[in-house]
């Protein structure tokens, strides 16, 4: 070959001499990698099974790994800020996980908490109703429909509330509203499942109404909106009739044998006398009554349906 | 060739130390990084299967000597591994950018299921599911690894020349 060629050649699997460069030729090197490969597995091998089969090998394991001890506890104290680090951080975000964690679940008990509050409010008006549905004060011709408060305690400017019942379930307008405590109003419009009441604080309400005190009964009048705001007053009580504060105010009913009509049942708790007068120049007493029920906080109502059928509507 | 094997030893021992005092107690995602397994390959690609296996050997008898572990049962699988990525790294993958990632990518599912098959082979619980749970997890930080521990064994272990390493193919000239 010329000293001076440019042109590497490749040769594969060439049997020219070797170089003085220390390579080794395919064959040895293959055969050395093989044998080599080979021991280290069997190595490997007779180390398990001496593993296994003995404990020949666990002081060696021992003493090895007491010599390893100490560099392993020198990169443990190399690694331990690091350590620390991590440890803070990932402990910070944990802190921070769990934080929302516990926040939300906080959250939801709380809701849990308002919602049991709730339902145990309305378990607690529900009974009532209950109670006074069996009582004997409870209207005879009546059937009771139990309904819940869907908008808030009337303002001075709304005295009407709507209800969760409606002609689904037989709510008509008319319809007098009710609680245990007494007297509610009147239904004046209705929805398949949704009712509006007037309450009867409200200026176009009014209601017949008589006193209850059986020492000097027969004070009939017309109970109307009072001056105060959620005061009742009761208009056209003669002066001849009797009546005292604290008395207790009912509906009267259709009085003089149903020739006087009226939509109320006899015999619903109104309200107490808290005031009566009256003077030269009025016709009748001045009589103020407070309402057994309190209207800014109604929850649920009983609406009394009359168990007769109804004249169907024109 | 004597002071790339004193360096060898030498990163090897390191690692294996890192591998059981640091690493092993660190599971990130449910999996562990493998430093040992990672720095095997990368010496196994830089200077072939017979350097690998013997650092592979190496390794894993260090390992399990701290771990005070069945000897020889890293050992087993090391060697295997820096054999055939030592191969691997003289034939088909010279020269080659992604070889590194192929390789741990590789190695670190067969070592995951190797070890498993030996472990139960040789009758000790071998929880497949916890080890293959973790696994996605074991691959992905062996290759966020790879690079800076490949870059690093590259800087102490250079390419040899083309020469030095092929045995089979010889340059005239």
């Amino acid at each position: 070959m010329p000293r001076n060629r440019t042109v590497r050649v490749a040769v594969l699997g060439s049997s020219v001499q070797r170089a003085a460069s220390g390579y080794s030729s395919p064959r040895t090197g293959a055969l050395k990698r093989r044998i080599v490969i080979g021991c280290l597995l069997l190595l490997s091998l007779v180390l398990i099974t001496l593993s296994f089969r003995s404990s020949a090998l666990d002081s060696v394991q021992g003493y090895g790994a007491s010599a390893l001890r100490p560099f392993e506890t020198a990169a443990n104290r190399v690694a331990q800020p690091f350590r620390d680090a991590s440890g803070w951080t990932r402990g910070l975000f944990k802190a921070k996980a769990e934080n929302r964690k516990l926040r939300s679940q906080l959250d939801y008990w709380r809701q849990v908490a308002n919602r049991e509050q709730v339902q145990a409010s309305d378990n607690a008006t529900l009974r009532k109703l209950l109670h006074y549905e069996d009582s004997p004060l409870f209207p005879q011709d009546y059937r009771p429909v139990a309904a819940r408060v869907l908008t808030p305690p009337p303002t001075p400017f709304t005295q009407t509330i709507t209800i969760a019942a409606g002609s689904h379930q037989g709510v008509v307008v008319q319809d007098v509203v009710v609680t245990q405590d007494g007297l509610v109003g009147q239904i004046t419009k209705v929805t398949p499942s949704v009712s509006r009441v007037l309450l009867i604080t409200d200026p176009e309400s009014a209601v017949s109404a008589a006193d209850a005190n059986p020492s000097h009964p027969g004070a009939l009048g017309l109970l109307e909106h009072g001056s105060a705001g959620n005061s009742l007053a009761l208009d056209n009580v003669t002066k001849d009739k009797v009546v005292e504060p604290g008395d207790t105010i009912v509906t009267a009913g259709s009085p003089g044998n149903g020739q006087l009509p009226s939509i109320f049942p006899r015999g619903i708790l109104i309200g107490t006398v808290t005031s009566a007068g009256q003077n030269d120049i009025d016709l009748f007493k001045q009589i103020q009554v407070q309402p057994f029920v309190d209207l800014s906080s109604l929850q649920s109502v009983l609406v009394l349906v009359p168990k007769a059928t109804r004249p169907p509507a024109p | 060739m004597t002071v790339d094997s004193l360096k060898a030893a030498l990163l090897v021992f390191v690692a294996a130390l890192a591998q059981v005092s640091i690493l092993d107690g660190y599971a990130p995602l449910g999996g562990t990084a493998d430093l040992v397994l990672v720095v095997l390959l990368s010496l196994a690609l830089l200077r072939g299967s017979l350097f690998g296996a013997v650092a592979g050997f190496g390794a894993g008898l260090l390992i399990d000597t701290a771990n005070l572990d069945t000897l020889g049962f890293t050992s087993l699988l090391l060697t295997l591994a820096g054999y055939w990525i030592g191969r691997y790294g003289e034939t088909t993958a010279r020269d080659r950018i992604h070889a590194p990632f192929v390789s741990v990518g590789v190695v670190t599912i067969l070592y995951a299921f190797g070890t498993l098959a030996l472990r139960f082979v040789l009758g000790d619980s071998a929880p497949a599911g916890e080890l293959l749970s973790g696994l996605p997890a074991s691959l992905l930080l062996n290759l966020i690894l790879t690079l800076p521990v490949y870059a690093l064994v590259r800087r102490l272990f250079p390419p040899l020349e083309l020469a030095d390493r092929v045995h089979e193919v010889r340059l005239l000239g």
